[in-house]
């Protein structure tokens, strides 16, 4: 049993697969609250596919790209379970379940684009073949720079359409493409680690200010 | 300690120290703490996205090593407590998730407790069960309170905040004014190390929130705004004038302002309060000079002063695996697995329920 999930989006969403096929999936109902919401739809996917965590041979997660808060939450999650049950983590980036779902469903053929919504006025952004394989690393920036006619497939097209006019397929990852693609073995397999692409907001202070000089000195 | 007593792993990550502490009923079995305290140096202050990033790092690697130190196999464990709130939300989150990761794994309870209450309750593995009612006295960089606890677990307004800070919190000032006088952060142990060279009273430092008029309206609450200006005001006149600044005074001088008002504030509500028993925990706990002081006065009181050793009043997860045995303890209902990581908890919230 192989337990997927990823919350590298504003959509938590979790399956369980059984080497066959996936056999139970739940989605957030609400954006957002990762922290809050992924461990009871872990629970409910269990008890949906009637197994307990003794029965999990493998954790599927999603890296990211992803705003860092949620992502986060599910790696902690997957590294801490793995941890407990032994098993391994299958790290996977998680604009390619977006790709596979666009692949397998016919939503494109030929090369395309997987850009999902960074915040921020940017976009995380990642090039695939007609088989789903990715291309290159993702990458974070503004829509305009990385403008493309190709069909792009993912939140990051809807959200810019200046950018790119031909939207495709799925807006958001979905951990029973995640699990199926990690079963097919469609997906390279990454370490549990965050893709951030961008680092820390962090500003080294200057010297202490002179108070004498900006407040008004006391008589 | 036998074996009828509940076997707790605690979770803290409410700041920059990843802490999984494991304890026994009152007995300390482990306590691992990875702090990402180096990386925040140059940036004068926690960075809260590199604090994050560094929990996610460390966490499971704590967890192992918590396991190997105290012997014990996860699946031994009776119940996973985490701190989840207040703090820094991200950071919180991290350690609330790995948390409900465990829970969730080897099918046993969850506690989402407080911070603040867990370094109260960290006491109980030094100096056994805590006299209810006692005062607390809660100094760090993050918070300085005062608390009258009458159930650590939140029982019937267990956990009655008196007072609090207005501004800065007493490890906040530690940390700024170390700058002012070139030390390292964070700033507590420098100051404390060179006031051992310098004289308390050498420069008279105003005592916050103490004259008649603020006692009526802020007889419990502190304020250590007004002396990080004064010290700074000092220093850099010193400066303009050409004269070496006498860092070991200066810092001896502050120290003392500090530690006279905390001391004389708690004192003053344990008093009212009718409270023998004063409890001091939280980073600034660690400060030579507050334990002196404060067992000084006590004494002539007739107070009871507990402090837990320092390794105890900084972060760590053994306070908080303290408080969820004392929840097991007192058959409290665990927490629900939606559990939310909350920023702001107000002190009076010790079990997410
Ligand atoms: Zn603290």
């Amino acid at each position: 049993m192989l337990l997927a999930f990823d919350t590298a989006s504003p959509t938590v969403t979790v399956a369980l697969h059984d080497g066959t096929d996936v056999v139970a999936e739940a989605t957030a109902t609400s954006s957002m609250r990762h922290g809050e919401q992924l461990a009871p739809l872990i629970a409910q996917v269990l008890a949906d596919g009637g197994a307990t965590p003794a029965d999990l041979t493998g954790i599927a997660v999603g890296v990211g790209p992803g705003p860092f808060t949620g992502l986060r939450v599910g790696l902690v999650t997957a590294r801490t379970m793995a941890h407990v049950l032994d098993v391994p983590v299958h790290g996977v980036c998680s604009l390619d379940p977006l790709a596979l779902e666009a692949v397998e469903t016919g939503a494109v053929d030929g090369d395309f684009l997987v850009a999902t919504d960074a915040r921020r006025k940017e976009v995380y952004l990642a090039s695939y073949d007609a088989g789903a394989v990715r291309q290159d690393d993702p990458v974070v920036d503004r829509p305009a720079t990385l403008a493309s006619d190709r069909p792009v497939v993912g939140e990051g097209a809807t959200l810019y359409p200046d950018a790119f006019p031909v939207a495709r397929g799925p807006q958001r990852p979905s951990a029973a493409w995640l699990a199926r693609g990690v079963v097919a073995g469609r997906f390279t397999v990454l370490e549990p680690e965050p893709l951030y692409l961008r680092r820390p907001d962090a500003e080294i202070p200057r010297a202490p200010k002179a108070v004498l000089a900006d407040e008004p000195s006391p008589r | 300690m036998t074996r009828d007593e509940p076997l707790v792993l605690g979770i803290e990550t409410s700041c920059d120290e990843t802490g999984v502490g494991i304890v026994r009923g009152h007995t300390l079995l482990a306590d691992a703490v990875a702090s990402s305290v180096e990386q925040h140096a140059r940036f004068g202050g926690v960075v809260p996205e590199v604090a994050s990033r560094a929990h996610l790092e460390a966490m499971v690697p704590t967890i192992q090593r918590a396991c190997d130190t105290a012997g014990v196999s996860l699946r031994d464990v009776d119940a996973i407590a985490v701190t989840h709130g207040p703090g820094l939300a991200g950071a919180l989150l991290v350690g609330v998730a790995s948390a409900k990761a465990l829970a969730l794994s080897l099918g046993k309870p969850i506690y989402g407790v407080n911070h603040l209450a867990a370094h109260v309750a960290v006491d109980q593995l030094e100096h056994g069960p805590l006299p209810e009612p006692s005062l607390a006295l809660l100094v760090s960089g993050g918070h300085s309170s005062l608390l009258k606890v009458t159930d650590i677990t939140g029982h019937d307004g267990g956990v009655d905040p008196l007072g609090a800070t207005i501004d800065d919190a007493a490890g906040e000032a530690f940390d700024k004014v170390a700058r002012l006088l070139g030390l390292p952060f964070p700033g507590g142990p420098h100051i404390d190390r060179a006031a051992r060279e310098g004289n308390q009273v050498a420069i008279d430092f105003p005592r916050g929130l103490t004259s008649r008029r603020d006692l009526e309206r802020h007889r419990f609450d502190f304020s250590f705004s007004g002396l990080k200006t004064a010290v700074a005001r000092w220093v850099e006149a010193r400066e303009r004038s050409g004269e070496p600044v006498p860092v070991a005074d200066v810092a001896a001088s502050f120290q003392e302002a500090v530690c006279d008002v905390l001391v004389r504030k708690a004192l003053d509500a344990a008093a009212s309060e009718g409270i023998e028993d004063l409890m001091i925990g939280g980073g600034v706990a660690a400060n030579s000079r507050l334990r002196v002081l404060a067992e000084e006065r006590a004494s002539k009181l007739g107070i009871r002063v507990r402090v837990p050793r320092p390794g105890l009043c900084t972060d760590n997860g053994a306070m908080v695996a303290a408080l969820g045995a004392t929840m097991v303890e007192r058959g409290r209902t665990p927490s629900p697995l939606d559990l939310p990581a909350d920023s702001s908890l107000p002190v009076t919230e010790v079990l997410a329920g």
